[in-house]
């Protein structure tokens, strides 16, 4: 990694744990919201930005990992057992939904992932014995770890930012590994991937499958941030604002989720005074961001600083041959 | 008997709806390699230009035909060289988010612009019941069906039996060899841009009176759209048009005689097993995979 990328996650990180310290009540939530939402877009990059796959399922995992923690605690399972149950199951269900759509061609995984999230919904707001249906579940608990109470706003941020370095730093991991460097090879050339000997499937498959996981690990923190959670949280409207989240942060790039994420989150509290017009005024951002820059803003700024640096490596020449000149 | 006959006609009223809105659909896809995520806005917009020239003192013909000429310039030009031109240096997966994105903007400019309310949309002929065999069947559904068929059974003739059809169909198949052989190509890319803003201005007209005109009609047409497409056969005309139909009828079938919460669940579930079964359609080719 440059050292121009380092200095700029330590000052991201840095940020995160300052702000709490200086932002209200409402602020401290919205910033806890970033860091939960950070965790599925991360998941959902694994899926999109790696391994090129559309998902649209990313909403109802985070739905899944909610509900599961939430139904879970409630019926006095510990809270790290209902957390980690949380991500596995969601773990399964990736796997299994992605089997058979990842048989086939490239887009029906978005056409399967968009039908699962409506069954979900269905599941959701149908089963009421199991889920409370349209009522939701109400008084969902924070964790308690060895006396550490996260139920103030504060405590609680400190909590989620806490997941989110322990996933970052795996998924980062994971990436410098043989096994990310693979799906990487999987978006840049499949074909060549396949024929250089990678069971691409199976690399999709578990690159789908661990995004899954992240989402259901999102949704058990979203669940004891917003402590009510109903199906219309999870319908087939989270899912987009995740996938547009990954794709104007920078599809394909480590600290895409983190800036996507960001903006989601923030945007719609700074275009408060466009009143109702904010969602439209997003739209047509996405759209004219998709042909300027395919790769976002994470992308547009690695962009923009190469060539700055490229332009700069160009001139030395130039300068040493003035220098010699100049006597 | 007499109310599953009902339930068949409605059901293959909706189907033939169904049916126009996927064949567009797949068209777009075959000929420039565009998943139309928009394709539910495309039905749902229509329907509120023909209410805007009515609100201006148009007849109702006048303004059905406003309706495909705007929906024409909007949904076909408009939509081809400002959104989908742009993008298809880029591949299919980010032409892909901007028509999600085109989607959502559609939605909300409806909703923020006209109204967030349902509004009544007037029908084509007046009510009136037809009695056959002892089932009820609406004059509604019979028109939908009757002029969905003519406009099948036109584009079919079209595609196939004349000069421009064929050059389509090729541009479709094998656009390199279509160039070869003198086809003009890009202008045929547009024409299938235009059959399709027609096709979902008629399917507008057709839908509106049965669910009222909203913003939020496009989200279950356009997965309409893509379960017919899918079960039919991604890259067949005809494939979509027995997609759509079969949909319809399951819809229709589904919520009076299983379960009507679940309705929505079933397309999903044939939706999944055709892709475990026969992952290129009911009629679909296989489609090789290119490097």
């Amino acid at each position: 990694m440059s050292r121009a990328g380092v200095l700029a996650i330590a000052l991201f990180a840095l940020g995160a744990i300052i702000a709490p310290f200086m932002l209200k009540p409402f602020g401290i939530f919205l910033i806890s919201m970033w860091a939960v939402l950070t965790i599925a877009a991360i998941g959902l990059n694994l899926t999109l930005g790696y391994a090129g796959q559309v998902s649209m399922a990313q909403g109802a995992f985070v739905g899944i990992g909610a509900y599961t923690l939430a139904l879970l605690t409630q019926a006095g399972v510990p809270y790290p057992i209902a957390f980690v149950a949380s991500g596995v199951l969601c773990f399964a269900i990736g796997w299994l939904l992605g089997y058979p759509a990842l048989r086939v061609q490239h887009h029906y995984l978005a056409f399967v992932t968009l039908a699962f999230t409506t069954i979900v919904f269905l599941l959701l707001r149908n089963e009421e014995w199991l889920t409370g249906g349209i009522y939701g579940v109400n008084a969902i608990k924070r964790p308690v770890f060895f006396g550490w109470n996260t139920g103030k706003a504060m405590d609680y941020y400190f909590f989620c930012l806490g997941v989110l370095s322990v996933i970052s730093f795996a998924v980062w991991w994971m990436l410098r590994s043989p096994w990310g460097r693979a799906f990487v090879a999987l978006r840049e050339n499949p074909v060549r991937a396949l024929s250089l000997g990678l069971d691409t499937r199976r690399y999709t498959l578990m690159a789908f499958a661990i995004g899954s996981m992240l989402g259901g690990f999102s949704g058990a923190l979203f669940a004891s941030l917003v402590q009510f959670i109903e199906p219309a949280s999870f319908a087939l409207n989270r899912s987009f604002d995740l996938l547009l989240m990954v794709i104007v942060g920078g599809s394909g790039y480590f600290m895409g989720p983190f800036v996507g994420a960001l903006i989601s989150v923030l945007l719609p509290e700074w275009m408060r005074i466009t009143e109702g017009y904010y969602l439209i005024i997003y739209a047509a951002l996405v759209m004219v961001m998709m042909p300027l820059a395919p790769y976002g803003i994470v992308g547009l700024i690695e962009r923009g600083y190469k060539s700055l640096t490229t332009k700069r490596g160009q001139q030395k020449p130039a300068s040493v041959v003035a220098e010699r000149a100049a006597p | 008997m007499a109310s599953f006959i009902q339930l068949l006609v409605s059901g293959l009223a909706t189907g033939a709806i169904y049916a126009l809105i996927a064949v567009g659909f797949t068209l777009l896809w075959q000929t420039s390699q565009t998943i139309n995520f928009a394709q539910g806005e495309f039905v749902m917009l229509p329907a509120f230009f023909i209410l805007i020239a009515m609100n201006h003192g148009a007849p109702f013909w006048l303004a059905c035909l406003v309706g495909i000429a705007t929906s024409v310039v909007v949904l076909g030009i408009l939509f081809k060289f400002i959104i989908v031109d742009p993008m298809l240096k880029h591949g299919v997966l980010p032409l892909v988010i901007s028509s999600i994105a085109l989607a959502l903007f559609l939605k909300e400019a409806v909703k923020d612009f006209y109204s967030s309310q349902a509004q009544p949309f007037p029908v084509l002929v007046s009510a009136g019941d037809f009695h056959i065999f002892g089932a009820v069947i609406s004059s509604q559904s019979l028109v939908v069906l009757g002029v969905a068929i003519v406009t099948v059974v036109g584009l079919h003739l079209m595609l196939n039996k004349t000069r421009l059809g064929r050059m389509m169909q090729a541009t479709a198949q094998n656009p390199t060899l279509a160039t070869i052989l003198g086809v003009p190509v890009r202008k045929m890319v547009l024409y299938t841009f235009l059959v399709n803003a027609v096709l979902v201005a008629i399917a507008s007209i057709l839908i509106s009176p049965i669910y009222l005109a909203k913003f939020t009609n496009g989200e279950t047409l356009g997965m309409a759209a893509f379960l017919a497409a899918i079960i039919g056969g991604f890259n067949q005309v005809r494939g979509a048009i027995l997609g759509g139909i079969i949909l319809g009828i399951l819809d229709n079938l589904s919520a009076a005689y299983l379960s009507s919460q679940y309705r929505a669940a079933f397309p999903l579930i044939i939706l999944i097993v055709v892709i475990l079964v026969r992952p290129q359609g009911l009629l679909g080719r296989v489609e090789e995979r290119t490097v």
